[in-house]
């Protein structure tokens, strides 16, 4: 049941221009991005060589283009989740759902799957690029699936804060505009602790604090952790947000 | 009569803050029946019928569908429903085969049957020729239909259809009613409606609802009874003295109309009719009009609905329809 509506979430996704254009304009920010670094790369490589402990090339390329990359789906993110359960209840579809012999937990997981399955699309075109590395040099498999465990993880958390934010509103910009701004937050909590030494609770909570480690190809379990019970809060947030929406109208 | 009913409704009240829109409605639907819910706006209807379909919680009371409680157990409940509500929840951006197929999907009925099932939704509901289609582009009384098919498309034992007919040409409200009171013979059909012929030509039993109380419940037949009101309207060229009209027997008093016409009240199961004809043509009153005053279904809707119920004697004044009260200057 899940899988039937998250798969028609996808492809009302894909109906709608929106999506190709999202994939389009981030495919071209990355692609810039990526060459850019590329070209740096192959600038200095001459110097590198010369040098003791410089950094190869997943290393200069691929934690520079997924912190631009986690970045711009700061942006892109509220723009797909935006419409998932807003739009639906400001076009009264929500009721087919509401009054299908399905279970709200069934509903918001099955919409959370669909946009996730996007944002993986999204990830694996991104995930190209580093790879196309391969035909001309070696590659640090280890670093690069790290920095894109951690992308998922991240984008996964984006998306959970995105459906709660649309399950709130019947306006699909109201979702959107909440959901940048509570991620742009998350994300620069750490601002907060800059003076202090480490240890500050509140620049714990940061995302990027959180998404950091995974670039630098260190994989903390507390880091996942973090992750995952974002996306756990959120989600249970979304479902007990429209059961409210049945007992209180 | 003699079946099970398929929805039971015990008591059900909700509130919207400090309002309470429906205040301990019970009623219950067998199968084979179409019931008519009527009120006015605002009166709970919708609300009611929200509450059956799942999409609202009740405050209080219980719902069971086919023998699930709705509360208990919400999923087995919801398998034996279809709903249409006012608006009807299509996806414009999906032709009706995908839209159909996703909703067969919702009811979990299997991969294998869910081409016969949608042929068969939109075989019902004269949709054979639109399965390509963007529901978007679609007109109004085919995506009304579009959500009926929605609605049956799972067979449900109950179909609940929220003012379906609400937007469509005469031409298509005739086929949906039609296609409503073919539902009936199957399912238990519920159907919310202003429309008050609406109600007499699809349905075989009638509820009305206002202010959140029903105010009555029966059958169409039973209806039929209660709009027989036991009053003659006659008219004469040559009009003779009431009281001489008032001395038939069975005749318990005599009104004139504004029109020229007297309205002749009598007892229920004395009829003088026969005794009238005969004296206006043995003492040459030049009758030219004579007929049983009937109380129309709007009448009935509006005595029940309106605040202040006037008495029987001055409703039975207001003439059979309202288009004929608007002759007088």
């Amino acid at each position: 049941m899940i899988l039937t509506i998250g798969l028609r979430e996808l492809k009302s996704i894909f109906l709608s221009p929106l999506a190709w254009a999202i994939l389009s304009v981030v495919q071209l920010i990355l692609a810039y991005l990526f060459l850019g670094r590329v070209e740096i790369y192959q600038l200095y490589q001459s110097q590198f060589l010369a040098m003791d402990g410089v950094p190869g090339v997943t290393e200069f390329v691929v934690p520079d283009l997924l912190g631009n990359a986690a970045i711009l789906f700061l942006l892109v993110v509220p723009l797909l989740t935006m419409r998932l359960v807003a739009e639906e209840r400001r076009n009264r579809t929500l009721t087919l759902l509401f009054s299908a012999p399905v279970s709200m937990t069934e509903i918001v997981l099955g919409k959370y799957f669909g946009i996730l399955l996007f944002l993986l699309l999204l990830l694996l075109l991104t995930a190209l690029m580093p790879l196309s590395l391969v035909a001309g040099a070696s590659l640090d498999f280890g670093l690069l699936g790290s920095g894109f465990l951690g992308l998922a993880l991240l984008v996964g958390g984006f998306a959970a804060v995105g459906l709660f934010m649309s399950t709130l509103t019947q306006y699909s910009t109201v979702a959107a505009i909440s959901t940048f701004g509570a991620l742009l937050l998350f994300w620069i909590l750490d601002w907060s602790g800059q003076g202090l030494r480490s240890g500050n609770l509140i620049a714990y909570l940061s995302l990027f604090n959180h998404y950091k480690p995974f670039l630098d190809g260190i994989f903390d379990s507390a880091d996942a952790i973090y992750h995952v019970l974002l996306i756990t809060t959120f989600l249970v947030l979304s479902i007990r947000r429209l059961d409210a929406d049945r007992i209180g109208g | 009569m003699n079946t099970a009913a398929l929805v039971e409704v015990k008591n059900l009240s909700r509130f919207y803050g400090a309002l309470q829109a429906v205040k301990g409605v019970s009623f219950t639907i067998r199968q084979g029946e179409v019931l008519g819910f009527l009120g006015p706006n605002g009166a709970g209807k919708t609300t009611t019928m929200q509450i059956i379909s799942g999409n609202l919680a009740p405050s209080g009371g219980s719902i069971s569908i086919n023998g699930h409680d709705l509360l208990e157990d919400p999923r087995a409940a919801k398998s034996q429903i279809g709903y249409l509500p006012e608006n009807p929840p299509l996806y414009r951006e999906l032709t009706v085969d995908e839209y159909l197929d996703y909703r067969a999907a919702l009811s979990r009925i299997p991969l294998a049957r869910r081409k016969q099932a949608r042929n068969h939704a939109k075989a019902r509901c004269g949709l054979e020729n639109t399965g390509g289609r963007l529901i978007g582009n679609l007109s109004k009384g085919y995506q009304q239909r579009v959500g009926i098919a929605q609605a049956i498309i799972h067979l449900p034992p109950v179909v609940i259809l929220d003012e379906p007919t609400v937007g469509l040409d005469p031409i298509q409200i005739r086929e949906i009613r039609l296609l409503i009171r073919e539902l009936g013979e199957e399912h238990g059909v519920i159907l919310s409606t202003h429309i008050l012929p609406e109600v007499q030509t699809t349905c075989d039993r009638v509820q009305i609802i206002n202010n959140g109380e029903l105010v009555l419940s029966e059958s169409i037949d039973g209806l039929e009874k209660h709009m027989k009101s036991a009053s003659l309207t006659v008219a004469f060229h040559r009009v003779p003295a009431l009281e001489i009209l008032e001395k038939v027997p069975g005749v318990n008093s005599v009104q004139p109309e504004t029109n020229g016409r007297l309205r002749i009240f009598h007892e229920p199961e004395r009829n003088p009719t026969e005794e009238i004809l005969r004296m206006a043509v043995k003492k040459n009153w030049g009758l030219y009009e004579i007929r049983p005053a009937r109380l129309s279904l709007e009448q009935i809707f509006l005595d029940l609905t309106t605040e202040a119920v006037p008495d029987i004697e001055t409703t039975t004044e207001i003439p059979a329809s309202a288009n004929e009260s608007r002759t007088e200057p």
